[in-house]
C-alpha cells in the first residue's frame, strides 16, 4: 500500500500543478467579477507559446534550463495579451462573458495549430529538453515527507506553490485584495468608494491570463513534452475545481489535489493490480462524476462572488 | 454670507431626458437643507453630481467659496463631502470595518492595518451615538445599523458636508426618530446636511430650509417654518394636491379570503410569518401596515403560492387552496400586482401583447390546441392599453422594456384587473410613480372593490394605507399585531403598532 | 434587420482577419480564399459536400440556439452528439427490420440519446441551480470516455480497433438519389432531415404555446413562476429538446456523412454549433444559413490545403474570430450608429447652412 502511494504521489502532484495554477487564475478573474470560461484556451495559448519559444531557443542557447524558464515567462506574457481580448469584450463592451470566453477557446485551438503547422507541418511541436524530474538534495532524504514531496519533483512545482502563497496573501491581507473582492461582490459599492471597477476587472482577467498560460506551459515542460493543440480539457476541469474549492485559494488547492489524484489513479490503473478490478471506464469518468456531485452539494451554500458574470452598469442603482 | 456649498445653473442631460435643467442650490454651514421633489424630479442626479459620480454638462460648483471640479467620489471626499446612499453601497460578506475602509485602507507594511481602523471606527461610533460593531458582517446586522455604517463611512473620511438620500424609506418610525436625533447631533458638531426626500412631515420636523425641484427645474427655496405641508406639496407637484382618496363607504359582502394560523418560512429559513390570521370580504379593501420585512412578503407569497405554507390554512371562497399550484389559484380568482414589476410582473423582452396573456395564454381564445392566436392576443392587449391609459411607442407591439415605470405598472394593473379576480392583491402598487399615475391607480383599485370584490393592499407608504383601506391589519416581526378601522385611526396609532407597541391580545 | 447586418459585418471582419493571418504567415490571401470558396462551391458535387458538411452544424446550431432562447447555454453539444450517434449506431448494427422503419428508429434513438444526455444538466439546473456550463462540460467528457470504451467493447470495427463496425449502407441516411443529383457528393437524407427540423423548430418557437412558455421562462423565470408556469419542468424540457437536436447531429454525422464512429474524438461540430447559433442570431433560419456558410468554409478547406501551403485550421480560426466579433457585436452596433449619426449631421449642416443664407 505504502509503495503504491509513494509511486502515485509524484504523478499526482505533477498533474495537479498546472490545474492548480490555472484554477487560481480563474479565481482572480471571477472574484473581480468576470467569469472566464476561456481558461482552457488560455492554457493552449500558453502551451503553444512555451513550446514554440523553447523549441526555438534551446538549439541556440547553451543553457537548456534557462531556455525553459524563458519559455515560461514568454508564455505568461502571451497569456496576458490574449486575455486582454476577453477583458475588452467583457469589461469595456459589457458583452456576454460566457460567449466571449468560448470565443477564446475556439480561437486557441485554431490559431495555435495553424501557426504550429507553419513551423513543423504536423502541427505538433516537440520540446527538445523538458524538465526532468529529480530528487531535491537533502530534502528528499527526509523520511516520509521527503519521499512524497521531494522525489521526482519539478522546479515548477515550487514556483506554483510560491505563487499560491503570494496570491492568498494578496487576496486576504492587502488593500488590493479587498478592492478586487469588492468588485466581484458589489461593484457599485466599490465604485462609490473610489475604486475603479473597470481597472480592477482588467487586472483580474490579466492575472487569469498569465496564470492559465503558465499552467499550459508547465504542462509542456513537465509531463507532456509536446504541443498537440489541446490540453485535454484541463482548463474546464480547473473551472470545476474553482467551484469545488469555493473560490478560495486553499479550497482550490484541495480540489485540484483531489482531481490530480483521481486522474492519476485512472491513468495508472492498468499497471497497478489493485485497481484492475474496476472497469477502466469508471476510473476515467470518476473525476467528472465527482465534480457533478460536488456541484450539487455546494449549490445551496455556494460562495460564488455575487456580481460575477453580470456586466457592470454604472448608471444602474 | 458665505455658503458652504453653492451649485449654480447646473445642467445634466441623459439620452432622452434633461435630468437637471439650470438648477441652483445653496447650503449654509450648520443647516439641514431639504431637497424636495417627486420621484424622477432630478434630486438624486443633482446630488450625484455633487458627490462626483456624474459630471454636469454645464454650470459651476463652489465649496466654501472656491470653485471646484468634482470629477469622482475621491475628490468629493477630499473636499469633505460625503454621501449616505439610499441603496446602501455595502459588500454583504465584508465586515463593517472592511466596508468603511474600502478605498482608504490604512496600511502596516504590505497588509491592511485592520486593528487601528476598527479602533477609529469605534471612537467615531461613540462620539456621534451611532452604536455599530466594527467586526460584524453586514449580512448579519439590521437595516438601521447598516445605514449607520454608511454614515460612519462619511465621518471616517472627515466629511463636513453630508448628503442623505431618502434615508427613511427603510426605517421603522422609531428608527426615524433616532436618525433625526443623529442629524441634530451632527449639526451641533459643525456639520452641514442636505436631506433628499419626498416626505413632507420629515422636512417639517428637522429641516431649516427647503429647495423644491420639479421635472429638473428649481421651483424655489423656502424657510421651512414659513410654509405649510400643503404649500410644499403644491410646489412639488405643480397643482393643488388632494391627499384624500374619493371613496364611498364599503359595503362588505361574504368572506372571500380567509387565512387561519398561517406560518411561512422566509429566505433565511426562519419563520417570516407566524400564526397569521386574516379575513377579507368582498367589497372591502384591507391594508397591511408594517415596516418593510416584517412578514408582508410572506403573506403575499403564501396566498399566491410562491412559497410553501408550513402550518395553517388558506381558504378562497371557502375552498382550501393552501397547497394547490400557482396556476390553479389564478384560475380560481387570485390576481397579484407584484412588488417588483420588472422582476415578477413582466417579461421585459416580450411585447406588451405577449405580456398581457402571461397567465392566460393557454386558454381560448388566445390559443387553441397548442397554437397561439396572435390576433386575439393583440385585440385583448389593445383593449387593456386603452382602458388603462398605457402609453407606449407602438401600442401592443412595443417591447415592455421600453415603457416608463408608470406605464409598465398600469399595464400590469390592467392585466390583473381584467382577469376580474375575486381577490386582487396589490403590493406597493404606486411605488416610484408620479402623482397623476398614483391617483389613477387608486381610483381603479377602489373601482374593483365597488364591484364587490376583495382587495388586499400592501404598502410601505402609511398614508396610502390609511387613505385607501377600509380596515388595516398591522404586522410586526411576522406576527399579526392588531386591526384598526382606517377611518377611525391615525398615523400615530398605526405607527406605534408597527413598532410592536400596543399588541392586540389574542382571544 | 439590424441583427442581420451585424452578423454580416462580423463575418466580414472574420474574413479580413483570416486574410491578415494568411498574409502574415507568408501566403497569399487572395489565392487562399479563392481556393477556399472554389473548394466549397465550384462544382455541383462540391456544393453537395458543403451541404452535407453543414448538416450536423445545422442540428448543433439549432440545439444551442434553442437552449439560448430559453435562457440556457448548452455547451454539451459534443457529448449529446456522441451519445445520439452511439444510440443510432447501436440500433443500426443490431436491429434487423425494413429500411424506412429502421431509419426512423435510428433517428428517434439518436434524439433520445441526446435528450437523455442533456437531462442530467437540466435536472441539476432546475433543482439545484447548478450552472449548465460546467455540468454540460462534465457530461461531454463522460460521453467521450463512454464511447471510448463502449464502441470497442460491443461494436468493434473489423479492421480498426479505434472504430466502430461499419454500418451497412441500408442502415444509413445515404441516398443514391441525392448523391446522383449532386454528381457523386456524399450529401444524404440528413440534409432533408435538417431542413424539416429547422422548420419544425421555427414553428415551435414562434407559433406555439410551448414556445411561448419556454421563451418566457428563458427571459425571466421569476415572472414565469409568478404567472403560474412550471419553471423547473420547462427548464428540463428545454434542455431535453436541445439535447435531442444535438443527438440528431450525431445521427446525421455518424449514420449519414460517415458510417462509422471513431473513438477518442470530441466532435468539433459540437462547439461549432455555438458559433453557428451566435452568427444566426439564435433564429432557426439564421442558424440554417450560418451553418451552410460554415459548411462551405470547412468543405473548401480540403481543396485549399491541396493547392496551397495554408494549414486547414484557417477555417476554424476564421470561425473563432467571427464569433468574437459576433459576441462583441455591440462594438459593431456602435460603429453603425456613429456612421448613421455622421450622415445625419451632414444633412443637418446642409439644411442649416441653407437656412442661414436666407
Amino acid at each position: 500500500m505504502w509503495t503504491l502511494i509513494e509511486q502515485i504521489f509524484p504523478y499526482a502532484i505533477m498533474f495537479t500543478v498546472p490545474l492548480l495554477i490555472t484554477a487560481l487564475g480563474g479565481l482572480f478573474s471571477e472574484r473581480s467579477g468576470v467569469v472566464n470560461i476561456g481558461l482552457d484556451g488560455l492554457m493552449i495559448f500558453g502551451a503553444f507559446a512555451c513550446a514554440f519559444s523553447v523549441a526555438k531557443l534551446q538549439p541556440i542557447m547553451d543553457n537548456n534550463i534557462l531556455a525553459i524558464w524563458l519559455g515560461l515567462a514568454i508564455a505568461m506574457l502571451v497569456g496576458i495579451l490574449v486575455s486582454l481580448l476577453h477583458a475588452f469584450a467583457a469589461v469595456t463592451l459589457n458583452a456576454d462573458q460566457v460567449i466571449s470566453g468560448t470565443a477564446i477557446n475556439l480561437m486557441a485551438a485554431a490559431v495555435t495549430v495553424y501557426l504550429a503547422r507553419q513551423i513543423t507541418g504536423s502541427g505538433n511541436i516537440n520540446i527538445p529538453e523538458p524538465f526532468t524530474p529529480s530528487n531535491v538534495k537533502f530534502l528528499s532524504d527526509i523520511p516520509i515527507i521527503g519521499d512524497l514531496f521531494f522525489t521526482r519533483a519539478y522546479p515548477t512545482t515550487l514556483l506554483v506553490i510560491v505563487i499560491l502563497l503570494l496570491s492568498a496573501y494578496a487576496l486576504n491581507k492587502t488593500a488590493f485584495g479587498l478592492r478586487l473582492k469588492a468588485c466581484g461582490e458589489n461593484p457599485h459599492a466599490a465604485e462609490a468608494a473610489g475604486v475603479s471597477v473597470r481597472k480592477m476587472r482588467y487586472i483580474g482577467v490579466m492575472i487569469s491570463g498569465a496564470y492559465s498560460a503558465l499552467g499550459g506551459a508547465v504542462m509542456m515542460v513537465t509531463y507532456s513534452g509536446q504541443f498537440t493543440g489541446t490540453v485535454a480539457g484541463l482548463g474546464f476541469l480547473a473551472l470545476a475545481a474553482l467551484i469545488f474549492g469555493q473560490w478560495r485559494p486553499f479550497g482550490v488547492l484541495a480540489a485540484t489535489l483531489f482531481f490530480g489524484f483521481a486522474t492519476t489513479v485512472a491513468n495508472v490503473s492498468q499497471v497497478i493490480p489493485q485497481f484492475q478490478v474496476i472497469p477502466p471506464i469508471f476510473l476515467k469518468i470518476f473525476p467528472y462524476v465527482v465534480t457533478l456531485i460536488a456541484l450539487v452539494l455546494f449549490s445551496k451554500s455556494s460562495r460564488a462572488p455575487k456580481a460575477a458574470g453580470e456586466p457592470y452598469d454604472p448608471s444602474g442603482r | 454670507m458665505e455658503y458652504v456649498v453653492e451649485m449654480r445653473n447646473i445642467r445634466k442631460e441623459f439620452p432622452g431626458v434633461v435630468a437637471n435643467d439650470n438648477i441652483s442650490l445653496t447650503l449654509k454651514k450648520g443647516e439641514i437643507h431639504a431637497l424636495l421633489g417627486e420621484n424622477g424630479a432630478g434630486k438624486s442626479t443633482l446630488m450625484s453630481i455633487l458627490f462626483g459620480m456624474y459630471q454636469p454638462d454645464s454650470g459651476s460648483i463652489y465649496v466654501r467659496g472656491k470653485e471646484v471640479k468634482i470629477s469622482n467620489p475621491n475628490v468629493a471626499n477630499e473636499l469633505g463631502i460625503g454621501m449616505v446612499h439610499q441603496h446602501f453601497k455595502l459588500v454583504e460578506n465584508f465586515t463593517v470595518t472592511q466596508n468603511i475602509i474600502l478605498g482608504l485602507e490604512p496600511k502596516k507594511g504590505l497588509h491592511i492595518d485592520i486593528e487601528s481602523a476598527a479602533k477609529r471606527i469605534e471612537d467615531l461610533s461613540k462620539k456621534y451615538g451611532l452604536n455599530v460593531d466594527p467586526y460584524a458582517k453586514i449580512e448579519n446586522i439590521s437595516v438601521g445599523m447598516q445605514q449607520r455604517v454608511e454614515i460612519i463611512k462619511t465621518l471616517y473620511r472627515n466629511a463636513d458636508i453630508l448628503i442623505f438620500d431618502e434615508p427613511t424609506a427603510v426605517l421603522t418610525p422609531m428608527e426615524i426618530e433616532e436618525l433625526m436625533e443623529i442629524m441634530r447631533n451632527l449639526v451641533k458638531e459643525g456639520k452641514s446636511i442636505i436631506l433628499i426626500t419626498h416626505k413632507l412631515k420629515e422636512i417639517k420636523a428637522v429641516a431649516d430650509r427647503c429647495t423644491v425641484i420639479r421635472r429638473g427645474k428649481t421651483i424655489g427655496t423656502v424657510n421651512v417654518d414659513e410654509v405649510s405641508e400643503e404649500k410644499l406639496a403644491e410646489m412639488m407637484v405643480g397643482r393643488h394636491v388632494s391627499f384624500k382618496v374619493e371613496k364611498e363607504e364599503s359595503k362588505p359582502g361574504k368572506t372571500i379570503l380567509k387565512m387561519e394560523n398561517v406560518s411561512v418560512r422566509n429566505k433565511k429559513k426562519v419563520l417570516g410569518l407566524k400564526n397569521f390570521d386574516l379575513e377579507i370580504r368582498g367589497g372591502e379593501i384591507v391594508g397591511i401596515a408594517g415596516v418593510d420585512g416584517n412578514g408582508q412578503t410572506e403573506i403575499v407569497e403564501a396566498i399566491t403560492g410562491l412559497t410553501k405554507v408550513e402550518e395553517g390554512h388558506i381558504y378562497l371562497n371557502d375552498e382550501d387552496i393552501t397547497h394547490i399550484p400557482i396556476s390553479e389559484r389564478i384560475k380560481k380568482g387570485v390576481a397579484h400586482i407584484p412588488e417588483d414589476r420588472q422582476k415578477r410582473g413582466l417579461v421585459l423582452d416580450y411585447t406588451i401583447g405577449e405580456n398581457m396573456v402571461l397567465e392566460t395564454y393557454y386558454k381560448e381564445p388566445f390559443s387553441k390546441r397548442g397554437l397561439l392566436n396572435k390576433k386575439a392576443i393583440l385585440e385583448y392587449a389593445e383593449k387593456i392599453i386603452e382602458n388603462f391609459d398605457v402609453r407606449s411607442g407602438e401600442g401592443a407591439h412595443s417591447k415592455a422594456r421600453g415603457l416608463s415605470g408608470g406605464n409598465q405598472q398600469k399595464a400590469i394593473i390592467g392585466r390583473e384587473i381584467e382577469l376580474n379576480p375575486d381577490l386582487l392583491i396589490a403590493v406597493q402598487p404606486t411605488r416610484g410613480l408620479d402623482v397623476g399615475s398614483i391617483e389613477y391607480i387608486h381610483k381603479r383599485l377602489v373601482e374593483h372593490r365597488d364591484k364587490g370584490k376583495a382587495v388586499l393592499l400592501i404598502s410601505l407608504e402609511l398614508d396610502e394605507v390609511l387613505q385607501l383601506s377600509d380596515r388595516i391589519v398591522v404586522v410586526n416581526n411576522g406576527e399579526r399585531v392588531g386591526e384598526l378601522i382606517a377611518a377611525e385611526t391615525n398615523e400615530n396609532e398605526v405607527g406605534l403598532m408597527m413598532a410592536g407597541i400596543g399588541k392586540e391580545e389574542k382571544a | 434587420m439590424r441583427r442581420v447586418i451585424v452578423s454580416l459585418i462580423a463575418v466580414l471582419f472574420g474574413i479580413i482577419a483570416g486574410a491578415i493571418l494568411m498574409a502574415v504567415t507568408g501566403n497569399s490571401p487572395i489565392e487562399g480564399f479563392s481556393y477556399l470558396f472554389q473548394g466549397g462551391l465550384k462544382t455541383i458535387d462540391r456544393i453537395g459536400n458543403t451541404l452535407a458538411t453543414a448538416t450536423p452544424l445545422i442540428f448543433t446550431g439549432l440545439s444551442v440556439a434553442f437552449a439560448f432562447r430559453t435562457g440556457m447555454f448548452n455547451i454539451g453539444t459534443p457529448g449529446q452528439m456522441l451519445i445520439g450517434g452511439l444510440f443510432a449506431t447501436a440500433i443500426g448494427l443490431t436491429v434487423d427490420i425494413a429500411k424506412p422503419l429502421l431509419l426512423l428508429l435510428m433517428i428517434v434513438a439518436g434524439f433520445v440519446g441526446g435528450a437523455l444526455w442533456a437531462f442530467i444538466p437540466g435536472l441539476l439546473k432546475a433543482k439545484f441551480n447548478v450552472h449548465e456550463v460546467v455540468s454540460t462540460i462534465m457530461m461531454n467528457w463522460v460521453a467521450y470516455w463512454t464511447v471510448y470504451y463502449v464502441v470497442p467493447g460491443y461494436f468493434k470495427g473489423e479492421y480498426l480497433e479505434t472504430e466502430s463496425k461499419k454500418l451497412p449502407a441500408d442502415s444509413t441516411l445515404r441516398s443514391e438519389f441525392l448523391s446522383d443529383l449532386f454528381n457523386g457528393s456524399y450529401i444524404n437524407n440528413g440534409f432533408i432531415l435538417a431542413i424539416i427540423t429547422t422548420i419544425i423548430i421555427a414553428f415551435i418557437i414562434n407559433k406555439t404555446t410551448l414556445g411561448y412558455q419556454l421563451k418566457a421562462v428563458g427571459f425571466n423565470k421569476h415572472a414565469a413562476e409568478y404567472a403560474g408556469m412550471k419553471v423547473n419542468r420547462n427548464i428540463i424540457l428545454s434542455l431535453l429538446i436541445a439535447g435531442g437536436l444535438s443527438g440528431l447531429a450525431g445521427v446525421a454525422q455518424y449514420a449519414g456523412n460517415a458510417d462509422v464512429m471513431q473513438i477518442g474524438i470530441m466532435p468539433s461540430q459540437g462547439f461549432d454549433g455555438i458559433a453557428v447559433a451566435l452568427l444566426g442570431a439564435n433564429a432557426p433560419f439564421g442558424v440554417f444559413f450560418a451553418a451552410i456558410f460554415f459548411g462551405m468554409l470547412y468543405a473548401g478547406t480540403g481543396f485549399m490545403s491541396a493547392m496551397t501551403d495554408i494549414p486547414p485550421e484557417i477555417a476554424n480560426t476564421i470561425i473563432a474570430i467571427i464569433i468574437y466579433f459576433a459576441a462583441t457585436s455591440i462594438l459593431i452596433e456602435r460603429m453603425i450608429n456613429w456612421f448613421i449619426r455622421g450622415k445625419k449631421r451632414k444633412k443637418e449642416k446642409l439644411a442649416g447652412s441653407k437656412e442661414g443664407e436666407q
